[in-house]
């Protein structure tokens, strides 16, 4: 008896039933197919939270205002709650040690106008250690100096998709725009960093000196020395936790809170930011995942169903073979051979759905599709498994019918 | 060849114990062409269960040509039936799926026997029965009669000792019948030892040998011949 004969019999059974066998195999097809899908929307949602975080620059702390903070005492004055200012900027600037960039932040949406052509977009007041901060270079042209964002002079360095959209392909360095009626001059153009995770236009900037935009375009909502947004660039990753703890505890002495009392500002550490989210998009993952496990079962009790009933109808049949000679374990093989079939088959089927299918719904959520390399051999695994358990019963049930009896069955 | 030495096949039924053997010994020669005779529940099936090694005795000896089968475990025995048995049913027992020619070559699947070789032997032997033109048929588009040959051209597949048929004329009309018993005639005469399982005494006239069968034991052993 060689073992591919019993692998014949048994696509033999499987072929002789196509629409009865494809429908067994539908509940395999649907939890494989569920199972890859998930998996990969898990992991391309993990890759886009870890590239848009990244992104934003490494070894990063954000200080932001606490908005939470004193919601009790609304005073309704100009620039309520933001509550840091040049003077923190400064002393982190002086009094932090590790710290590769301090980069003071304001911004505001304007309309810029040039040349007829216009385009809406948010402006950005910084100074030159922006660019340390969140990894960004300029392409052509040049950043504005310190003195130069000190002093407010009216220049812009814009992202390859203003430019765009400004001048098409002409060179924009040395044109002229108007933010909110404010001329300003272009001089410089940052490097292309394309499409964030998220699906955001990374080269829709437009960088302003950080005075020249805190008075002209933010206007007179802020006092003249309110930054919304420190970014604080750490010297090395091993240092991001250190640096994190002084500035709190700068920025706290800075604003004269008492021990105990609560932070009016905030900071957030990329490193902590990212491992939670991941941790996050994980649990979301593995939740996915066991729903689509249970499907795989459920397709798998769908494969026992049949197989019993197969073996009852076919009882003759194995009685039969004992007769010319099958031995228990022949018979055995062969229906768990039949049921591994009807299960891996619809394994491959699943596989090639879900994989079509994270790549379709990639596409559509501009996601981007992450197929896992270990998707085809587990899905396989897993319903070649699923197809040996659930076969196990029925094939022993096969291989334990008496043959004088199954001989005699109507 | 075959040895029966005070044979008992004991059923418990609940509570009762029913022997269906109940102590028989018999012999059977090579070449022989025997009918076995007897009422439903004489015991004759059990003897052709045991004989076919299907089934074991509860206590006494079988031996088929110096071997024990009686002490055999059932791969013993699926080999046993595999190498020594041919069966012939009267339901035919043939397996819808597969065509005339498939149908033979099965025994050879488990045999071992390569695929070409099958093939050869699975063709030489439907032509044998007389079905060369209809190899290719399925069970479904036979007559009985045909399917019945088709059945004993699969029991000749592995070259077995003994034919073992149970009532093989019973589903067939009586000119059908006589044709399959005539064929048996010709595998005996050929050298093959018959055992022949019927209630129909037609049948067993044919035979050169009839053993009787009445509540689990041997009642007449007649060595008549055939009238044929």
């Amino acid at each position: 008896m060689r073992s591919w004969e019993l692998v014949r019999f048994a696509v033999g059974a499987i072929i002789a039933h196509p629409m009865r066998s494809a429908l067994t195999s539908l509940g395999v097809v649907i939890g494989v197919a569920a199972v890859v899908m998930m998996t990969s929307i898990g992991l391309g949602a993990s890759k886009r939270v870890t590239d848009t975080i990244a992104g934003l620059g490494s070894n990063l702390i954000i200080v932001q205002p606490n908005f939470q903070r004193g919601g009790g005492f609304v005073s309704g004055g100009a620039g309520q709650g933001l509550t840091l200012r040049d003077s923190d900027v400064e002393a982190i600037t002086k009094q932090v040690d590790s710290v590769a960039a301090v980069a003071p932040t304001v911004s505001g949406q304007a309309q810029l106008a040039a040349e007829g052509a216009n385009w809406s977009t948010r402006v950005q007041g910084v100074t030159p250690a922006y660019l340390v901060a969140r990894d960004l270079n300029v392409a052509s042209g040049r950043m504005f100096d310190d003195r130069e964002a000190r002093q407010g002079r009216k220049v812009l360095v814009i992202g390859a998709t203003v430019a765009r959209e400004l001048w098409g392909d002409a060179d924009p360095i040395g044109r002229r725009v108007r933010v909110k009626t404010v001329p300003f001059e272009v001089i410089g153009v940052l490097e292309s960093k394309g499409q964030s995770g998220f699906g955001q236009d990374q080269d829709d900037v437009v960088l302003g000196p950080l005075a020249a935009v805190r008075s002209r375009i933010v206007g007179r909502r802020t006092r003249g020395d309110t930054v919304q947004t420190i970014y604080v660039k750490a010297a090395t990753a091993d240092d991001l936790d250190k640096v994190q703890e002084d500035v709190t505890n700068l920025i706290r002495e800075q604003h004269r809170i008492k021990p105990g009392e609560d932070d009016d500002f905030q900071t957030q550490n990329m490193a902590s930011i990212l491992a939670a989210s991941q941790a996050a998009v994980a649990t979301f993952t593995v939740l996915l995942a066991a729903v689509a496990a249970v499907s795989l079962l459920v397709g798998g009790v769908g494969i026992m169903n049949i197989m019993l009933v197969a073996v009852t109808e076919r009882t003759r049949e194995i009685g039969l073979r004992m007769a010319v000679g099958a031995k228990r374990s022949d018979v055995l093989i062969q229906f768990a051979l039949e049921a591994v079939m009807l299960s891996l088959g619809g394994g491959l089927i699943g596989l090639t759905i879900g994989v079509l299918g994270a790549i379709g719904i990639a596409k559509i959520g501009s996601w981007p599709a992450a197929v896992p390399a270990w998707a085809g051999p587990l899905a396989l695994g897993f319903s070649m498994v699923v197809g040996l358990v659930f076969g196990a019963y029925p094939s022993w049930r096969a291989a334990r019918l008496d043959p004088i009896e199954a001989l005699r069955r109507e | 060849m075959i040895e029966f030495d005070d044979l008992r096949k004991v059923y418990i039924m609940g509570e009762e114990e029913v022997a269906a053997l109940a102590g028989i010994s018999l012999r059977i020669e090579r070449g022989e062409h025997v009918a076995v005779v007897g009422p439903s529940g004489s015991g004759k099936s059990s003897l052709m269960n045991i004989l076919g090694g299907l089934d074991r005795p509860t206590a006494g000896r079988y031996r088929f040509g110096g071997e024990d089968v009686g002490s055999f475990d059932d791969n013993e025995l699926a080999d046993f039936r595999r190498r020594r048995i041919g069966f012939v049913f009267q339901s035919f027992q043939l397996l819808p799926r597969l065509t005339a020619l498939q149908n033979v070559e099965l025994p050879m699947i488990y045999a071992g026997v390569s695929p070409h070789e099958r093939r050869q032997r699975a063709t030489k032997l439907l032509e044998r029965v007389g079905l060369g033109p209809r190899m290719g048929h399925r069970p479904t588009q036979l007559s009985g009669g045909q399917q019945q040959r088709v059945a004993i051209a699969r029991s000749l597949a592995n070259n077995p000792d003994l034919l073992l048929a149970d009532e093989p004329t019973g589903a067939l009309d009586t000119h059908t019948g006589q044709e399959v018993l005539a064929l048996f005639r010709e595998l005996n005469a050929e050298g093959l030892t018959l055992v022949l399982v019927t209630h129909d005494a037609g049948v067993a006239a044919q035979a050169h040998r009839r053993v009787s069968f009445l509540d689990g034991l041997i009642v007449g052993d007649d060595h008549g011949g055939a009238s044929a």
